[in-house]
Parts: C-alpha cells; structure tokens; sequence
C-alpha cells in the first residue's frame, strides 16, 4: 500500500510546486487552477492510501516473499453475467440523443437509465444472476 | 450467477477442468450479457480495429484528393468533415480505447495474477459507452448538415453554433460525452485492479512495465478526461443555452477552450503513447531473451513523462501569443529525457540478446525507428520560435503521424504478441512480415515528404493547394506511403482469415517472461488454474528456467534461489 | 576552425596514408569552419526578416542535434539488429541493471535540452521583442479574408480569398503589426518570414517584422477557420522606404471613403463573392 500512496503523493507533490510556478509566473487562471485540482487528485486518493498503511499490515501482495498460499480464499464476489451495463449504455446513449435531436429522447433514456441501476444493485445485493 | 471466487493456490491443478469452465450464456446474449474482462477486451479490440479501418479509409480519401494542386474528389465542405473525422475517430475512436481499453483489458488483470478487473459491470458499461459514443460520433455523416467540421480540436469559436450549426457536430459532442465516460470509468477500473487485485507477491516493483504503464495511464486519464468532459458540457452550452464561456461577445475568452482541450489533450497524447510503450517493452525482452533493461529506470521515466504531460498543453497554442512561452517550453523539452531513457532502455534490452524476429519483434524495433523519428521532429516544436516557423503546417502534421504510426505499429506488435493469448492460434508470420515491412515502410514515404511540405509551407487542412502546385510531387509520394499503409491493413484482415484457427499456439509460444503466459490459451474464465510464486517481474520465465536470473551489471549469475511450486 | 591541421603544401608528397586520411577528414571541416554557407539547410530556408534568419540558424542548430542523435541511436539500434540476431537456442547473460551507464543517458540529455532550451531563449527573445517604431500595420483576418489598416494614414487594403489583399510594408524598417480577428481564429502566417501567430478575436496580438529584402511573398491563413480556408491567401509585398511613403500618399480621402464602403459591403456578405472584386491598393 505504501508504494501506491507514494506515487500519488509523489505525483500531487509535483502538481503543487509545478502549478505554484505556473501560477504565480504567468498569472493564467485556467491553466492555474486546473493544475491545481491535478495536485488535489493527487492528494485526495493519495492521502488516503498513506493512512490505511500506517495502519494496516502488508498485504500478502505487498509482501516481496508471499507464497501463493497466502492469498489463498476468498477475493471477492465477481459477477458471472449481467445485462444491467448494456441496459445502462442504453439509457446513456438516449440521454445523449437528447442533446442532439430533442428533449423527449429523454423519457427512454432517462427510464433505462433508472431501470438498469435499480436492477443492478438489486442484482448486487442479492448477488446472483437476474 | 455470482462466482464467489477463491483464489487458486499453486498446489491446486484440476484433473479435468470442467469443474472450473464457466456455463454461461452464448452468442449474441452472451456478448451483450457478458462481464469477463476477456470478452470485453476482445469486443474492445475488434470495434477499436474497425475504428482503424474506418479512420483510414477517411486518410486514403483525404490522401487522394490532394494527389492534385485542385483535387476534386471531395467538395471543400466534405474535406473538412472528412479530416476532422479521420482526427477523431482514430484519437479517440481508436487510438484511445485500443490502448487502454482493448489489450490492456484483457492482458493487465492476467498479468497481476487477478480473477478479473475489479469493477467487472464497470468494465461492461465502458464497452457500452465507447460503442455508443463511436455510433453517435460517426452518425454525423448521416445528417443534413453532414458530420462535424471543425477538426478534432474544436476550436472555438468555430464550433459554436453560428459558424457550425447542425447536429453533426452535437453528434461530436455526445460521442465524445459518452467515449469520455467510457475512459473515466475505464481508468477507475484499471487503477483499482492494479492496485487490489494483484497476487501475493507481485508487489508494485515486480509488475511487468504494461501494466506499471497501464496504472500511469489510469491515473493520467483520471487527471485529464473529466477537463474534457467539463469543457465539452461548455461547449454544448455556448452552442445550445445562451451562455458565453467562449464567444468573444458576450464577454467570453475563446482561447480557454483551447486552455482546457489541450490541458487534456497532451496528457491524452501519453495516454495514447504509454500503453504502446509497455506492449513494446514487453515485447521487446521476451524476443531478445533478456529481462527488460533498466525496470525501475523504466518505470521511473514512466511518471516523469506522466508528471511532465500535465504541464506541457500550452505548446500547442504557442502561436496564440498569450501563453507563458519559457515554461511550456523548458518543461516539453524536458519530455524528450525520459522518452530517451526508453529508447536506450529498448535498445539495452536487445544488446547482447538473441534477437528473434518475429513479426511482434519487427514491429516492435519498427516502432522504435519511427517513434525515435516522431520524437526528434518533436524536440523541434518545443521550442517556440522554430514552433511559430512550423506551427499549423505539414511539418506538424509529419510529426504527430510519425507518433500515432509509430503506435500503430506498437499495436500490430501487441496484436501478433497477444493474440495468440486472446484466440489460442498464431497468427500467420510470412504474412505478418510482408504487412511489416509494408507499414514501416509505407510509414516513412508517408512522412518524409510531409516534412518537406511543411518546410515548404504548405499549411495543414488544406483542401486545395491552386497556388503551390510545386506541391504536387511531394504530395503523391505521401499519397503512396498512405496507400501503402493501407494495403499493410488490408493484409492483416487477409492473415487473420487465412490464420483462422490454423496455428495452435500452446499456452507459451514465446518462452515469454509473465503471469499471462503460465496459464491456457485462451485463460479459463477467471484466468489462472494456478500460480507460479513470484519473485521478480518475469515469474513466467523464473518458473521456467530457474537457473536464470535477471542479474545487474557487475554482479555474477549465482546459484539461483530455488523457486519452489508450493 | 581544423586549418592547423591541413599538412603543409608538399607533405602530402610523402603519401602517409594516416595523413592523407586526416586531409580527408580536415578538408570538409574547414570549409565548414570558413562559411557558415555550408551548413546544410536542413530542408528550411533563410527567409527575408531579420528574425526569420536567427529562426533559420536555431533551425539549423536543432537539426545538427537531432541529426547527431538521430543518426548514433540509429547506429545502435542497427547494430544491435544485425549483431544479435538469435544464432541458437543459447539463453543470454540476463543482465539487467548498469547505473552509470543508465545515469550517462539520463544526464547528457539534460544537458542538450538545457543548452537547447538555452539557444532558444536567445532567439525567442529577440523574436518577441517589440522594438520602438513607427510603421505600424492592423492586420484584420475574417472569414475568409485579411484587411490590412495603417494607423495615421488613410491607406487599407482589403481582399477576400483568391483575391490576394496586399499588405504592402517598407523594406530594413522595423514593423509593427496589430494583429486580430473579427470572428474566427486565424492564423497569420508568411513562409518566407518563418512565422505564423493566431489571429485571435477579442485579441490584439503583437509582433514587429524588419525584412531585409525587397519582394512579393505568399502569405496565407494556417488556421483551420470554416469552408474556405484552404483559399485564404494574401501577398506581402515588401518595398523600399521611399516607395512605401508613395504609396501611402497615393490614398487621397475620396479613395479612402470609397474603399471604407467596399469594406463594409463585403464584411456583411456572407460566404464568398461569386464574382471577385478588385481588392484595392496597389497589387
């Protein structure tokens, strides 16, 4: 995990003192402040690393001597098949017709939309194929 | 049906592996249903190649019209969509999700030793969104009004809607909306995978350099899509609602859009370029038998390019005359030192290997030739006085194909490397040979004269050119390589028809160095009936042939620690 | 810069081979030591201002960099093609790191970029630069044309695509152009001047020329800006200083109100005229 946070905090870092440059050399705001949100997404998620390893042991994929048995069990719960993410596509690609050829493009989209997510966190929660 | 998923221990290898196969749907239902990471990365791959062929043919097109001073195989309004097309299919119809969403879908989660990328429907719903992101951006020819035509930048003030009304390019808009969010997602994806599902062992520095890219990318994408999708949604305003954000008249400043297209677009030049660079780096020891030359170098000079890009956009708009001219200068020099670090690193790796040269490995050196082509012309563009002499003519246009061709040939490489994972059959090499040298080939008689043209100051996007028609001889040249390149394409179509389940190719065929290739071809569902331990990045090859270890410079080959299977 | 090393007249007599060899080498060297001529053009040429030449030899030193790179990877990577071709099923030493090799190629290339970076300074510098003078021209780009306006005199020229407006400047004067637009982005770009810079609306960029030769030279939009881009020319015609103030004497207010309403009428029309009118000034 320390690895990780490094890097992020690294990049944020870089980020900072390359938009405390910018910033005050050229006094450009949009470039300014989107250099500054790069060093926050930098940060944030970095951070955020950094305190779960200060307080974590290494995970076996940290560990440069794991054996394989050592991860052995439970990763985690995949889905087999899902139809949900085509459906939710479809309700994107309706929503964004809409920007194009008229607001009523809306009503499919929207609704597909909504169905494919009450569907597929209901296919979450129950964890099996719907 | 959830597979609640153990991992496989080493011990454990399945007297048959039927209790292990997936039962699932088939055919189209189990294409539109599916949320394996292998089948997506194969529809990734197959829609991303049609991408290509569509992108190309707009270039042949665009090629042949201007083979003569006043080409009149297309109108003036069509060459306009027709480039602007070509820009944006294969930046971000192909090039794009091919890096990130094609190979590396299906190679990355194998190569960390994961059952699946960690968003499985995530996964899904990025196919979705590129699918219909490309539908949306290409219906634009079916309109009234015709596809968009302002090039891929969009510059505005020429694309609001006073100088390019019509839903062609609103179609451009909602594409690139929807392709947009394909790549967030994706790039959430891809960091999460690589960042929790990696097996015991494979700590962050022994993960092969393709997926140490692939994480670069993911973060990049993460830094630079969601500017783009803001800026996007600006656009749509300024062109739809009223606002001003860009329209001098109402108060706006037109050169923010160029702020925020380009504060995305040149990391998105990386995040196009990083994931060709694992696929070579990858491609390149395995053909040479070596470990790859200088790893951590390697990846140390992956995040310099990634840290650098954020701080780079404003060398596109160095003829703007309102940009901060030193600093976007020193810091895009300063690119071409990492980039270097790769190229020696490549060339490390061959030395003193044994170069086996497969078409993968062609490829491969051939994307080193051009890309070190790609990168020189680029130092030049750096520097702002030798940028307003070149800016917007063809001297730029030769430098970014010499790039984006050099990725094409990056991908053919990492097609002819992976495929044979993805499908389980070699593809054909004589044929590959021939669409090598075609490419590379085809590839420099493209540019070359390009860079001529634009010495000469024959300007970018031009349809006609009635006063220079000294023009012409360089532009027929340039003309053949296109056809060239497309005659190499047509030929890869043709090996894979005449290739089509003729060549097993075994789970190894390349005694290559990592996790994909210790498991079958294709990967059972969920990737692995077992793993070796790992020890180093290659524990593919440590598992093979333990008594050779990667060693550093002034170190002796010892007695190699024995790499147990339990 | 290699003159000592060319053998005195009669030493090649002796015909040592190792000295013919270093006349061989020596000849070329000199010569490119005593004109600066010799230095290849790279495919650039040296333009007609005074920064298109320090553009021109920036161009000239990049390419010396680039080719002397370019051709030592090139090398390598040939040799590491033909000299490591696979011979057999023998598995070589796996050797991995070298740091000081690793550390010499990350800190030469700093180096060149630094010194690039530096050369550039140089150049952008005097590039940028805005001396004081007193010739100063407007330049105003719209779809699909250029309108070229000289404060404190009623001279302007105007024309639309093929019709080739003229801006007609005074030759080793410094210039001042105003640059801007009137409704899309631009580009402002003469070949033989080695520079281009965006007509921006809302914008007024700023950039002076001192040419150093007499002539006509193509100028032309490199920004894509809508349908007729491709045909949005112009001519720059740079004359001597006396000609230059002739010509601007030759606008008489009548002139001056006639062509301000050609102007008018064109900027209101839309797309391109179908029959060209005669764009004013001298041509």
């Amino acid at each position: 995990m320390k690895v990780e946070a490094k890097l992020l905090l690294g990049l944020g870092l870089f980020f900072g003192a390359m938009c405390a440059v910018y910033w005050t050399w050229s006094l450009e705001n949009a470039g300014g402040v989107m250099m500054f949100a790069a060093m926050l997404l930098g940060f944030l998620p970095g951070s955020y690393y950094w305190w779960w390893s200060r307080r974590m042991k290494a995970r076996p994929e940290d560990d440069a001597n794991a054996t394989q048995s050592e991860g052995a069990g439970v990763v985690g719960s995949f889905p087999g098949t899902s139809i949900w993410p085509f459906m939710l596509g479809m309700g994107a690609f309706f929503v964004v017709l809409a920007l194009v050829f008229g607001i009523w493009f809306l009503v499919p989209g929207l609704a597909l939309a909504l169905w494919a997510m009450l569907g597929g966190t209901a296919e979450g929660r129950r964890g099996g194929k719907v | 049906m959830t597979d609640v998923l153990e991992r496989p221990v080493d011990a454990h290898v399945p007297d048959d592996h039927g209790h292990d196969e997936h039962h699932g749907p088939t055919g189209i239902l189990k294409w539109l249903t599916t949320t394996d990471h292998k089948v997506i990365g194969l529809s990734y791959t197959v829609t991303a190649v049609i991408m290509l062929v569509i992108g190309g043919l707009f270039a042949e097109i665009i090629r042949g019209q201007l083979t003569t001073p006043n080409g009149s195989l297309v109108s003036l309004a069509q060459y306009n969509e027709l480039f602007t097309m070509h820009g944006s299919v294969m930046i971000y119809l192909f090039a794009g999700p091919f890096a990130f969403g094609a190979l590396a879908n299906f190679v990355v989660p194998i190569q960390i030793g994961a059952p699946d990328m960690a968003y499985p429907r995530l996964n899904a719903l990025s196919y979705w969104l590129y699918l219909t992101g490309s539908i949306t951006m290409l219906s634009g020819f079916f309109t009234a009004g015709g596809a968009a035509n302002f090039g891929w930048v969009g510059y505005a003030p020429l694309s609001n809607s006073l100088n390019t009304p019509g839903s062609g390019a609103d179609l451009w808009i909602g594409g690139l909306l929807l392709t947009g969010f394909s790549a967030i997602f994706t790039g959430v994806n891809l960091s999460a995978t690589i960042f929790y599902l990696r097996a015991p062992g494979m700590t962050m520095f022994r993960m092969p350099i393709f997926t140490w890219n692939l994480l670069v990318t993911a973060i990049l994408i993460l830094l630079a899509f969601p500017v783009l999708t803001a800026g996007l949604i600006m656009l749509y305003c300024d062109r739809h609602f009223g606002t001003h954000i860009f329209s001098v008249a109402g108060g706006g400043v037109p050169v923010l859009w160029q702020h925020i297209f380009w504060f995305w677009g040149h990391p998105e030049v990386y995040i196009l370029a990083l994931p060709f660079f694992g696929m070579v780096t990858e491609i390149i020891p395995v053909f040479s038998k070596k470990p790859v030359f200088g790893y951590k170098g390697m990846i140390f000079a992956t995040i310099s390019i990634a840290a650098l890009s954020l701080g780079v956009w404003a060398h596109h708009m160095f003829t703007t005359g309102v940009v901060l001219l030193p600093f976007f200068s020193i810091m895009s020099l300063l690119i071409a030192v990492p980039t270097g670090i790769k190229i020696f690193n490549w060339i490390g790796t061959m030395w003193r290997g044994e170069i086996w040269f497969s078409t993968a490995m062609l490829m491969s050196i051939g994307f080193v030739v051009t890309f070190l082509i790609g990168g020189l012309t680029g130092i030049y563009l750096a520097s702002p006085p030798l940028d307003f002499f070149t800016h917007d003519t063809y001297f730029v246009v030769a430098h970014f194909h010499s790039v984006v061709m050099a990725l094409v040939l990056g991908g053919m490489a990492g097609l002819y490397y992976w495929g044979p994972k993805i499908t389980g059959y070699l593809l054909n090499e004589t044929i590959g040979k021939f669409q090598f040298w075609l490419l590379f080939l085809g590839t420099q008689v493209f540019t070359f004269p390009q860079y001529l043209l634009g010495l000469q100051g024959m300007p970018r996007r031009m349809a006609v050119y009635p006063h220079d028609p000294q023009w012409q001889n360089l532009n027929i040249w340039s003309s053949i390589g296109a056809a060239m390149i497309g005659i190499s394409t047509l030929l890869f179509v043709i090996n894979i028809m005449v290739s089509w389940k003729k060549y097993p190719a075994g789970d190894n065929p390349w005694d290559a160095h990592t996790l994909e290739w210790f498991t079958t071809s294709p990967p059972p569902h969920h990737n692995f009936y077992r793993l070796p331990q790992i020890r180093s990045e290659r524990p593919t090859w440590d598992y093979n042939h333990p008594e050779h270890l990667a060693i550093a410079h002034g170190e002796h080959a010892t007695e190699p620690e024995k790499v147990t299977s339990a | 810069m290699e003159i000592r090393t060319l053998p005195p007249q009669g030493a090649a007599t002796r015909k040592r081979p190792w000295r013919r060899l270093r006349r061989v080498v020596a000849l070329p060297l000199a010569a490119l030591a005593l004109s600066g001529c010799t230095v290849p053009s790279f495919g650039a040429s040296q333009g007609v201002t005074t920064s298109s030449r320090s553009v021109f030899h920036l161009w000239q030193g990049f390419s010396i960099a680039a080719a002397i790179i370019g051709v030592f990877v090139l090398l390598l990577i040939l040799w590491a093609v033909l000299a490591y071709r696979r011979k057999g099923d023998r598995i070589p030493k796996q050797s991995q790191y070298h740091i000081p090799l690793e550390l010499a190629y990350t800190v030469v290339p700093i180096l060149i970029v630094f010194g690039l970076f530096a050369a550039t300074l140089v150049v952008e510098n005097k590039e940028v630069a805005n001396p004081a003078t007193k010739v100063t021209i407007n330049v105003n780009a719209f779809q699909w044309g250029w309108k070229f306006s000289y404060p404190g005199s009623n001279a302007f020229v105007v024309g639309q695509t093929t019709q080739d407006p003229v801006m007609v400047m005074p030759v080793d004067t410094n210039v001042h152009i105003n640059l801007t637009s009137t409704d899309v982005i631009h580009g402002f770009y003469v070949k033989e001047f080695n520079f281009s810079r965006f007509a921006l609306p809302g914008v007024k960029n700023q950039f002076t020329f001192r040419a150093v030769n007499t002539g006509t030279f193509f100028g032309q939009c490199t920004q894509l800006c809508g349908l007729y881009h491709s045909l949005m020319y112009f001519k720059v015609k740079v004359v001597s200083v006396s000609d230059y103030q002739k010509w601007l004497a030759s606008f008489s207010d009548n002139t001056a109100a006639q062509n301000q309403q050609n102007v008018t009428n064109q900027q209101t029309s839309t797309g391109v005229p179908s029959k060209p009118t005669s764009s004013s000034g001298a041509n």
